[in-house]
């Protein structure tokens, strides 16, 4: 254990600090309801914080960093192509948007590529990304008071994917001593905290689909409530791989050829795989030492359908929606932007669309709503922190991501899905949805800085 | 092929919890009391049973070229394919 963290250790300060902050939470919610919403400084009426985002990274089937994958964005390039691993040719489903001629040897020594399964190393690579760009050296006693929560569906798949080959199919008695450390859904969130030495709150979570967008949604609100002052989160999966993509065919969900959101001609959701990585940071902590501040997280919302296992609810969705712009004090006439869930599949487009005409009424018809899975495909655990990549460009640089492959409309998605084409656009404020099997829902709200 | 039947009509009775009996030709899945997932459940037990590659996608059930609008349609589609495989 290196010095920094056994200072870090004993440092009771920042404990008593978080015990005044939630004793001053408690008394403001009594006395200002009717406040809720104003802003003064970095922070809110009511004693809450405001949340900035200070950094962003990530590697996906579009770009080994943000930079080009926001280029690919902007150009509607479409990073789904055939797959390529192992047993490949025993599958129905032979596409995805795979992080090609994936070399772990540039980024990681051996020793630790023996312990990171790849969903680890694509945590670790956006994370260096991120945490470059905000420019924080979380030393002392920032380093107890920051943390990490991750989202990931299936965590090291390859791991065990890899393993069970081994000894079911070799017939081998004996596999590698760190299988477990390795395949454990924590162990992406346990190496970013060492690697940066961040000993507040760190754990992940797991809602298929809506894991990254809960993690963030929970970043935001440990942030928020002062239980911490810079949190790292996002999301990563790498389930590309045979029993990985075998799993997911065996739904029938699966597209053969392309994703296709919204689009009359759709015909499945399409696997992806990568990470994105944010740094959330208390905005007076950001505004006192001069960050670039990207973007702002003002809300987030998170329900259950208590419903059905794999069908969606339009009504479970619409509450989301609704409650993320609640939370945010934003009305509904402000969001410029959805990021939509948009898999591709009928499930989740025509109740989607539906839930966004609801939420919003005669707005629905005037904002910009697209799927950037058409390009980089779904990445399960990990697709919210990628998609909010396309809400930050809509905010800071005024491009809408496209949803491409679009070829008919449907009368069931009668939105501005922005099809084929990025559009300059200045927007106020955006959401992002995320909506799970297992009816899981996860929207957040983001405002320009 | 009677065989055939018959083995279909178990599955698909024994996904809707019905005694093989209470099962008509002309009914729909829906009738039967089959949603979506029972469906791509049965599909998958009739590829086991026949060892057969049923070209279905839970998407656009109506549009594949699989007929699933019945039990008879169904039965017929299995009984075509399980000939073109022998």
């Amino acid at each position: 254990m290196s010095a920094k963290k056994i200072k870090g250790e004993k440092q009771p300060k920042s404990e008593r600090k978080a015990g005044k902050v939630k004793g001053k939470v408690k008394t403001a919610t009594k006395l200002a309801r009717a406040m809720l919403g104003r802003v003064i400084m970095g922070r809110h009426a009511n004693g809450m914080r405001r949340v900035a985002i200070t950094g962003m990274g990530t590697i996906n089937a579009l770009g080994r960093d943000v930079p080009s994958t926001l280029e690919a964005m902007r150009e509607g390039r479409c990073g789904i192509g055939p797959l390529e691993f192992r047993d490949v040719e025993r599958l129905a489903i032979r596409i995805g948007g795979q992080v090609r001629d994936w070399e772990p040897e540039t980024y990681f020594n051996r020793q630790q590529i023996v312990l990171y399964d790849k969903f680890t190393q694509f945590t670790l690579l956006a994370a260096r990304e991120a945490v470059a760009q905000s420019g924080l050296i979380f030393e002392g006693e920032l380093g107890t008071q920051s943390g990490v929560v991750l989202g990931t569906a299936a965590g090291g798949m390859n791991t065990w994917d890899e393993n069970y080959r081994t000894v079911y199919e070799e017939g081998k008695n004996r596999v590698h001593p760190f299988v477990v450390p390795k395949l454990m859904n924590n162990a992406a969130c346990s190496h970013l905290s060492m690697e940066y030495g961040l000993l507040g709150p760190s754990f992940t979570v797991a809602t298929a689909c809506a894991s990254s967008n809960h993690a963030m949604g929970l970043a935001f609100n440990m942030v928020r409530s002062g239980a911490a002052t810079v949190m790292l989160t996002g999301g990563s999966e790498a389930m590309l791989c045979f029993g990985g993509v075998k799993a997911w065919e065996g739904l029938r969900v699966m597209s053969k050829d392309a994703c296709r959101p919204f689009s009359a001609t759709r015909n499945g959701m399409v696997q992806g795989e990568g990470a994105g990585i944010f740094v959330f940071e208390d905005w007076e902590h950001a505004v006192a030492r001069g960050a670039d501040i990207l973007a702002e997280v003002v809300g987030f919302a998170m329900s259950a359908d208590a419903q059905d296992i794999v069908m969606p609810s339009a009504i479970g969705a619409q509450r989301t929606i609704a409650g993320a712009m609640l939370d945010a004090h934003i009305r509904p006439d402000e969001i410029g932007y959805i990021n939509a869930h948009g898999t591709g599949t009928a499930a989740n487009d025509k109740t989607e669309c539906a839930a966004v005409a609801h939420a919003f009424g005669h707005h629905a018809d005037r904002l910009m709503i697209s799927s950037t899975k058409s390009m980089h495909g779904h990445l399960i655990g990990g697709t919210g922190a990628v998609e909010l990549l396309a809400c930050i460009m809509a905010l800071r640089d005024g491009v809408i991501a496209p949803t491409i492959g679009y070829e008919e409309p449907d009368p069931e998605c009668a939105l501005d899905v922005v099809p084929n084409e990025a559009r300059e656009a200045k927007v106020e404020a955006v959401l992002s949805n995320a909506f799970a099997f297992g009816g899981l829902n996860a929207v957040i709200a983001l405002r320009k800085a | 092929m009677t065989e055939i039947r018959e083995r279909i009509i178990q599955i698909i009775a024994e996904q809707a919890m019905l005694d093989p009996s209470e099962l008509k030709p002309e009914m729909s899945p829906e009738e039967i009391g089959i949603d979506s997932l029972g469906l791509v459940e049965s599909i998958f037990a009739i590829e086991e049973a026949f060892d057969i590659s049923v070209p279905f996608n839970a998407n656009e059930p109506e549009k594949s070229d699989f007929d699933i609008s019945s039990l008879g349609a169904i039965i017929d589609a299995v009984e075509k394919l399980v000939a073109e495989k022998a």
